[in-house]
């Protein structure tokens, strides 16, 4: 048990990192991509042009939420 | 060499050359303050791991998956990485995060290792097990990028020669130095990658996408690799419009999420 949390915790140490927005902000991006493709109404440059933006809006809005400042309590 | 193998070696040069002074720092604290025939050891153990890896990754990646699976897959996981470390780039760059700073990890790493005692006798397995620690994580991004740029470059000896040649060069300077890497700009090395994983994973892990099409072909983007170039350059002005951005005017409160922790 004790290695299994230890082998999970390096994965999610490697591929998540100290920001899990990222990896939330790529895997959104990318569904919204899939889900375009799937309505067959785009061509493969709209496409392509399409996921490219989709990824360097999701960045931004991460950053930006990592950025915010805090609410005073 | 054409432009594209260019850049391979280029990005899985300055990957390596990152991830090398990091390791680099590690095992110089362990082997002057404790015993260099166990932190070597323990840096020629995690090396022999990380063939190992290497060998298995990239054989199963390559001969497995089918090829959008593999760009959906490894460009996915590049995008995570690069977008990481452009981050980290750009919180650095405004000032809201502390930088890299090798030689403060050096007194870290020396401070832990005489907190640890005497060494014994013997391998000293404090020394071992903090090098082999050190050099197969870092190691691990580094293999990852091999292979992920390799296969889809279908050039695994261009990248294996830039990550090679890396090793190399930092090893020489380490040598001649004696002491902690802190002279190289590892900040702006670290932009450098970032920018490179990015735009590569964006590539990538858009044509991926293709996969769930009938046919499974991947997605082609206009103007095919050159197009990586606009990426490159997309990527650099939005993460320099985030360092204006970010740096004025300077924030009255800490800002959430943001630790001025000199991390590893």
């Amino acid at each position: 048990m004790k290695f299994l949390k230890a082998f999970g915790a390096f994965w999610y140490d490697f591929i998540i990192g100290d920001d899990w927005k990222i990896a939330v902000a790529v895997v959104t991006s990318l569904a919204i991509l899939l889900t375009a493709l799937k309505t067959n109404l785009f061509s493969d440059t709209a496409l392509t042009l399409l996921g490219g933006a989709v990824i360097v809006v999701a960045f931004a809005i991460s950053l930006a939420i990592d950025v915010r400042p805090k609410r005073r309590r | 060499m054409d432009a594209a193998t260019w850049g391979l070696v280029i990005a899985t040069f300055v990957a390596c050359f990152v991830e090398m002074v990091e390791a680099t720092t590690i095992v110089m604290a362990m082997g002057f303050t404790r015993s260099w025939r166990s932190a070597l050891t323990g840096t020629l153990a995690a090396l022999g791991a990380l063939a190992v890896v290497t060998v298995f990754a990239g054989y199963a990646l390559a001969n497995w998956l089918p090829e959008s699976a593999l760009q959906l897959a490894i460009g996915g996981l590049l995008l995570i990485f690069g977008l990481q470390w452009l981050r980290k780039a750009i919180l650095r760059s405004s000032g809201r995060k502390a930088v890299h700073d090798e030689a403060a990890i050096y007194k870290e790493e020396v401070a832990a290792a005489k907190a640890a005692g005497e060494p014994t006798g013997g391998l000293d397995m404090f020394s071992f097990m903090v090098s082999f620690k050190g050099v197969f994580l870092e190691g691990m991004e580094v293999v990852f990028i091999v292979i992920t740029f390799g296969l889809n470059a279908d050039n695994v000896p261009a990248a294996s020669a830039g990550a090679i040649a890396a090793v190399v060069i930092v090893l020489i300077i380490a040598i001649a130095a004696r002491r902690p890497l802190s002279m190289i700009n590892e900040n702006l090395l670290k932009y450098g990658v970032g920018l490179l994983l990015a735009s590569f994973g964006t590539y990538w892990a858009v044509e991926g996408i293709g996969i769930f099409r009938d046919g499974r072909e991947s997605l082609n983007w206009p103007g095919h690799d050159l197009i990586i170039l606009a990426l490159l350059a997309a990527w650099l002005i939005l993460s320099r419009i985030f360092v204006a951005a970010l740096r004025t005017p300077a924030p009255a409160t800490t800002p959430a999420g943001i630790s001025v922790e000199a991390d590893k």
